[in-house]
């Protein structure tokens, strides 16, 4: 039922940031909850976060699949999930990680390089016939970029999925879930 | 300092959550733990499947409140636990299972009766978990029985490798607190949002056509006394859906039963019609909504659920409370108190009650009794159950139409005296529920009506009656057919039977019931009937079973066909005529 669409970055995607007990099979809990439901991902990046024992999930989903909101609830009933917040993307930074090998032969290479140079974008390795780069940033310019090699042809590509954190200018706002509050949901400010 | 093996602190543990009851069946990777029982105070009761392991834990939590417990082995054990962990999880029944697994180092490699049991039970328990250690088991335990019980009940499962068992530790016996922090996501809201409260009871003072809509979180939440004071202020109709039933006297003229697709014609239609619904611990589900578009059209919705995850989920609440239900009802009895206090007077209620009575008194649930010489009607057999049941008996049912039946033409007096699979609906549940209830209700006649569809899946449980000691009662509803399903072949699919002939000469369930040490009775016509019961409710000290004969002809109604709105019901063939009355 869960499909991972291939570019998450349509205008009302949404990001949560879904902080759990660091415990063995909880990213399992999370995506077979996930799957159970017929929700879908964008994409799913995890990995330890500040709080010793915890991890943090990030989850870019996709509403047209099911309401944020019985989302949020149903992932808040998981015993390991401590804490979701649900990040808007105009209050929030977001990054990705690309990397792509791109067949190229040596005549054509300077291309990809201005390509990459454009974008910032590092060359990790180089052959005779291919080169590997890699992009960070922000997913809508990982999307371009991407756009833009794929008419050279990718051989292999892999993006992290994106993370994301609340803006700090003026307190940014983020939607805090918490259980005591009527449906789950309250406004909550940033540290 | 005391050591001891992890198996002796897995048994001290249940000992401590104060468990006087396991179901199980042991086997290799369990073996462990089975040794100690042979010291302990908590009674084992031997099953002969898993499965029905699962549904006495079922049964058991089902009349006592308190979480059942079952244990067995890995593998083929722990698969066989699966459809009671789901059925608990539906019906949230407080319920934990013990599993055995294979031994740490053994984990992954394709061990003789290994399986992923935490993967497997990850969708069909609350939570579950593989321990790993010895020195956890304690606070394994603790924390599955704190999870079953707290919040919405549930199934919660222990999977324990046998090298866990075996090793020693030092005993500890966990705080609350530790519990607690262990636990930073798990905060369940009993009480309510005040201010949700006072809203849900001004919206109550408002209402022209008020319904309660009472579901199985009522009587988890063992807030029926509350519910009554709710009622006896207010005057408001109660409709007890198939997991409430019992939690408001049947007798009492403002009880409207049971909804939707195959409740009562006056109870449906009265939700049809009502302006406002207060929902207390019910989930909307499909079964009572019919198409959810159509439902309750022009109702405004107050949702008492103590699963916030419930709100909203198939119907938008004008008014949500997260909390507990007792706990709610109790506020939103205070603030009714006080609104009538302030002069604040309900509108008059008069036209809507009469209303439903007029309901009420075209469209009785019936049935037709049958010709002389013809089959038993199941209705009949059920009415004379009834009639002849000892005070305070416990009524199981299996799956289908028997089930329906049941909780149609049974007349619920009190609480915790109806155990039945709602949500999951499991073929098969009866039987081992009602064991699962004698053993918690030893004091009560348990009576388990079943289909002969349903009595053949778990039959071999009475073996377990009859060896253990657990004298219940079965009433078999025979009509040859997988009922249930018959009916909707004969009223959607054109009378083409597909698959649904069981067979009118086998098994020989008189027989049957006599192999496994029970009493057994066949009743074929109308005046054997309740002299049959008679004798059944005479013996004590064994199981009896009773096959009533019955007409596979005979259909469920009223009916909501599937997918139709609750506005589409049919009513009973004889009240055809005056169908358009009902509106």
């Amino acid at each position: 039922m869960t499909a991972v669409n291939p570019k998450g970055s349509s205008l009302n995607h949404h990001i949560l940031s879904v902080l759990v007990q660091n415990r063995p099979g909880v990213l399992a809990r999370v995506a077979s909850l996930f799957a159970r439901r017929g929700y879908n991902i964008y994409s799913l990046a995890v990995a330890p976060a500040e709080d010793e024992g915890m991890s943090r999930i990030t989850i870019v989903v996709d509403v047209d699949t099911a309401p944020l909101e019985q989302i949020v609830k149903q992932l808040f009933k998981l015993i390991d999930v401590v804490k979701i917040s649900e990040l808007d993307p105009r209050r929030s930074v977001e990054r990705e990680l690309l990397l792509a090998t791109v067949r190229v032969d040596v005549e054509h290479r300077s291309q990809i390089v201005e390509l990459a140079t454009i974008f910032e974008a590092k060359m990790l390795a180089v052959g005779p016939d291919a080169m590997t780069v890699s992009l960070e940033g922000h997913p809508d310019k990982l999307d371009d970029f991407e756009e833009l090699l794929s008419d050279r042809g990718i051989v292999e590509l892999q993006r992290t999925g994106r993370v994301a954190l609340p803006k700090l200018d003026r307190g940014a706002h983020l939607r805090v879930n918490t259980p005591n509050s009527p449906r789950g949901n309250t406004k909550g400010t940033v540290r | 300092m005391t050591r001891m093996t992890g198996a002796q602190a897995l048994i001290k543990s249940l000992e401590m959550e104060n468990v006087d009851t396991i179901f199980g069946l042991p086997g290799g990777c369990i073996l462990p733990a089975y040794d100690p029982l042979l010291e302990s105070s908590i009674r084992h009761v031997l099953v002969r499947h898993e499965q029905g392991a699962g549904h006495m834990a079922e049964g058991y939590a089902h009349v006592t409140g308190r979480p059942g417990v079952a244990m067995v082995t890995s593998g083929p054990a722990a698969t066989n636990l699966v459809t009671p962990l789901m059925d608990a999880y539906m019906d949230s029944i407080p319920m934990v299972g013990i599993t055995g697994q294979v031994a740490t180092g053994a984990i992954g490699t394709d061990a003789f009766q290994e399986c992923d049991t935490v993967g497997i039970t990850r969708s069909c328990t609350k939570h579950n978990e593989l321990v790993m250690s010895a020195d956890d088991i304690p606070m394994a335990v603790r924390v599955a029985f704190h999870i079953a019980t707290t919040g919405r009940p549930g199934p919660t499962l222990i999977d324990v490798p046998k090298d866990v068992l075996e090793n020693e530790m030092t005993w500890y016996w966990p705080s609350d607190d530790e519990v607690k922090a262990s636990l930073p996501g798990y905060r369940p809201n009993t009480k309510g949002h005040p201010r949700m409260i006072k809203e849900a009871a001004k919206l109550i003072m408002q209402a022209e056509r008020p319904l309660l809509y009472v579901g199985g979180g009522m009587l988890k939440a063992r807030a029926a006394e509350v519910l009554r004071e709710l009622v006896d202020l207010t005057g408001i109709h109660v409709v007890t859906t198939l997991m409430a039933r019992g939690v408001f006297p049947d007798s009492d003229p403002l009880n409207l039963g049971m909804p939707g697709m195959h409740g009562n014609a006056y109870t449906t239609t009265a939700m049809q019609q009502s302006d406002l619904l207060i929902n207390l611990g019910a989930r909307f589900d499909d079964r009572i909504t019919g198409r959810v578009g159509s439902f309750a059209p022009h109702a405004k919705v107050i949702h008492v659920d103590i699963d916030p995850a419930e709100q909203g989920k198939v119907r938008k609440p004008d008014v949500p409370i997260v909390g507990d239900c007792r706990l709610v009802t109790e506020e939103l009895v205070k603030e009714i108190i006080a609104l009538q206090e302030g002069g604040v007077a309900q509108p008059d209620l008069g036209p809507w009650k009469s209303r439903i009575s007029g309901w009420r008194e075209q469209f009785p649930t019936t049935y037709e009794q049958s010709e002389p010489g013809n089959a038993l009607k199941p209705q009949f057999c059920l009415e004379q159950l009834r009639e002849l049941a000892p005070e305070g008996t416990i009524l199981t049912s299996g799956v289908g139409q028997h089930q329906m039946w049941s909780s149609l033409h049974w007349k619920f007096e009190e609480p915790y005296t109806w155990v039945n699979s709602g949500g999951l609906g499991t073929m098969g549940f009866s039987i081992p529920a009602a064991i699962g209830a004698k053993m918690g209700r030893p004091d009560r006649t348990v009576w388990a009506v079943d289909g002969d569809g349903c009595f053949q899946m778990t039959a071999q449980e009475l073996v377990t009656a009859t060896v253990e000691r657990i004298p219940i009662k079965v009433a078999l509803l025979n009509n040859s057919y997988l009922g249930m399903v018959r009916q909707w072949q004969e009223m959607f699919y054109d009378e083409r039977y597909s698959e649904v002939y069981l067979s009118t000469e086998y098994p020989d369930y008189v027989k049957w019931a006599e192999s496994m040490g029970c009493v057994g009775i066949r009743v074929e016509s109308p005046e054997e009937v309740a002299p049959a019961i008679e004798k059944a409710n005479s013996i004590n000290d064994r199981t009896v079973v009773i096959e009533f004969r019955t007409d596979s002809n005979e259909k469920v109604f009223p009916m909501v066909p599937a997918g139709r709105s609750n506005d589409d019901l049919l009513v009973h063939p004889t009240q055809t005529a005056i169908r358009d009355r009902l509106a």
